[in-house]
């Protein structure tokens, strides 16, 4: 049994027992210095780093298999719809979707809540309908239900945040009402790293009847997930940020639900029969996929999946939750930095803010430290305005950093207080 | 420390620490905003500006010590220049920012920001308050935006 992150005591931490150097030595791209000094990679909620696994697969599959998917008689053809195919399984037992057809294929998180968007929105929502999200979505869970909302005259309610920056129930609760048409939450911060109790936010959107999108881009890489048990009705993630390739990503949709829908785009490979009369759309999750898809993408993704459970989410969770305890303890106690995001449930994620010098400047000076970090607004300009701060500086983590690491990270800050006084 | 150092000179320090003529410009005849949507950086540039001279300049706003200090040596730089003479400084400023300059002598304590050559990403954190002045200039009434 996994216990909630704030629950986890010292003892449970595992970063002593798990072999960080085992898993450091999978990733290539790790052992290189930049600007002369060894690189620490801390914008893994940007994008993650690839292990020898993926890229060899994605290198073996152009090297050995490559076809198109669904086409051919031919033997190639056969391996490469096999290989694509068998990573939707892989993807399916992953996210324990009760049905691979629930598995669709997109190009990563973006394109799956546009996917949603533009089809059970245009469908389902109408003038006067509301759609709700929260004040710490990323833009690309803001904007396409904006435009949609604009579209239909239909409204856009955000749901509050406290000064921690965890998600105020009471106010969601409030604003769900028959006017709802959908929820759409982000399962973790790319921000602030707050982890939202989304099973509970399903339950409280399902007693009204109002379906749930989960935006779970920054959840995959740190969490177990469960779609089942979440009962989510759709599940969002991207490839690049659990270890795959970048372009590729899931969108999963509860069965009943998909079915109902509209197609997305139109072509190849979305259909059963075309005449210019009529055409017969294919069943799913075909329907959803026109054109040659990145079937590439699909080995990679299936790879980094087989890597992680080889991995174990336990572990993973385990020495992340140590990892982030140890990464805000030692952020935390430095002088004249403050960190945005103090949620009890967090992953991944320290984003700060220092007295005296901008996140931009801070980002400078830690690169000439060989720290990599992401500076600037994250993708979440209203949550910035929550906060008050133009920027802020973020640290993300992965499973293959280290306590050493995160130790150059803090001094480089306090170069930054050299430089900056 | 040494690359961070001529990135970060002394000046430039100074100036991001206290900006110089960093208010509203009240008898302003001209201004324009300028915006970096990458790291959120805002700027506003006053001018007033008679007979082709910018007889006086300002700037308001918030963002990173580059951009500030730039805005900041910049409202210094130009006081009583002409439209002819700001433009044809703005050029050279440009070309020592990105590492074209041959030579830099004549810009005087702009060249402070020649070290900003060795770090691409902080380009536009330099030459932002420059593109605020060139819109407000032009009379422009949109926002100017680095992207």
């Amino acid at each position: 049994m996994v216990k909630a992150l704030h629950e986890l005591k010292t003892a449970d931490y595992r970063v002593d027992a798990f072999d960080v150097a085992r898993i450091r030595r999978d990733f290539p791209i790790l052992h290189q210095r930049v600007h002369g000094k060894p690189l620490v990679y801390l914008d893994n909620a940007a994008t993650t780093q690839k292990p020898q696994a993926v890229i060899d697969a994605v290198g073996r599959y152009y090297s050995t298999d490559n076809a198109n998917v669904h086409r051919g008689v031919h033997l190639l053809s056969q391996r490469a719809t096999d290989a694509y195919e068998g990573a939707r399984v892989t993807v399916q037992n992953f996210i324990n979707a009760a049905e691979s057809c629930e598995v669709i294929y997109v190009r990563g998180t973006t394109e799956a809540i546009n996917l949603v968007a533009q089809t059970y929105g245009r469908k389902s929502v109408g003038a006067g309908d509301e759609i709700v999200i929260t004040a710490m979505d990323h833009h690309s869970n803001i904007v396409p239900w904006q435009m949609l909302c604009d579209e239909k005259g239909a409204k856009l309610r955000v749901a509050p945040i406290n000064d921690a920056g965890e998600l105020l129930l009471d106010e969601y609760e409030r604003l769900l009402t028959p006017k709802t048409k959908l929820v759409a939450i982000p399962h973790v911060s790319n921000a602030l790293g707050t982890v939202n109790p989304v099973k509970r936010l399903v339950e409280l959107a399902h007693a009204r009847g109002v379906p749930v999108l989960v935006d779970g881009a920054q959840a995959a890489p740190h969490l177990k997930i469960d779609v089942q048990d979440l009962n989510c009705d759709f599940y969002a993630f991207s490839s690049h940020k659990v270890f795959g390739p970048t372009g590729f990503g899931v969108l999963y949709g509860k069965k009943a639900l998909l079915e109902k829908m509209p197609p997305y785009q139109g072509g190849g490979d979305m259909i059963l029969s075309v005449s210019f009369e009529k055409t017969v759309y294919n069943a799913l999750p075909y329907k959803f996929e026109a054109g040659t898809p990145h079937i590439a993408g699909a080995v990679g993704l299936a790879q980094a999946i087989h890597y992680l459970l080889g991995v174990g989410f336990d572990a993973i969770m385990g020495y992340e939750a140590g990892l982030l305890a140890y990464a805000t303890e030692t952020i935390a106690a430095l002088p004249g930095v403050k960190i945005i995001g103090t949620a009890k449930e967090k992953a991944g994620v320290i984003s700060f803010v220092m007295d005296n010098a901008h996140a931009h400047d801070v980002g400078t000076i830690l690169d000439q430290e060989g720290v990599a970090i992401r500076t600037g607004h994250h993708c979440a300009m209203p949550l910035m305005k929550r906060f008050g701060v133009p920027a802020t500086a973020r640290a993300s983590l992965a499973l293959y950093n280290t306590k050493e690491e995160i130790d150059t990270l803090a001094a480089a800050i306090l170069k930054v207080r050299e430089v900056f006084g | 420390m040494s690359d961070l150092r001529d990135l970060y000179q002394e000046t430039i320090l100074d100036h991001n620490k206290r900006p110089r003529n960093f208010k509203k410009l009240e008898n302003a005849n001209r201004s324009a905003d300028g915006y970096n949507p990458l790291c959120g950086d805002k700027v506003k540039v006053y001018l007033r500006v008679e007979d082709g001279r910018v007889q006086d300049l300002s700037f308001e706003g918030s963002g990173c010590a580059i951009s500030k200090a730039s805005a900041s040596v910049m409202t210094e730089s130009l006081k009583g220049k002409s439209v002819e003479e700001v433009e044809s400084i703005f050029k050279r400023f440009r070309d020592l920012v990105m590492g074209k300059a041959e030579e830099a002598d004549d810009l005087g304590k702009l060249v402070v920001f020649s070290g900003v050559c060795e770090f691409p990403t902080r380009v536009k954190c330099a030459t932002l308050a420059w593109h605020a002045l060139q819109a407000a200039l032009q009379d422009t009434k949109e926002a100017v935006s680095t992207e």
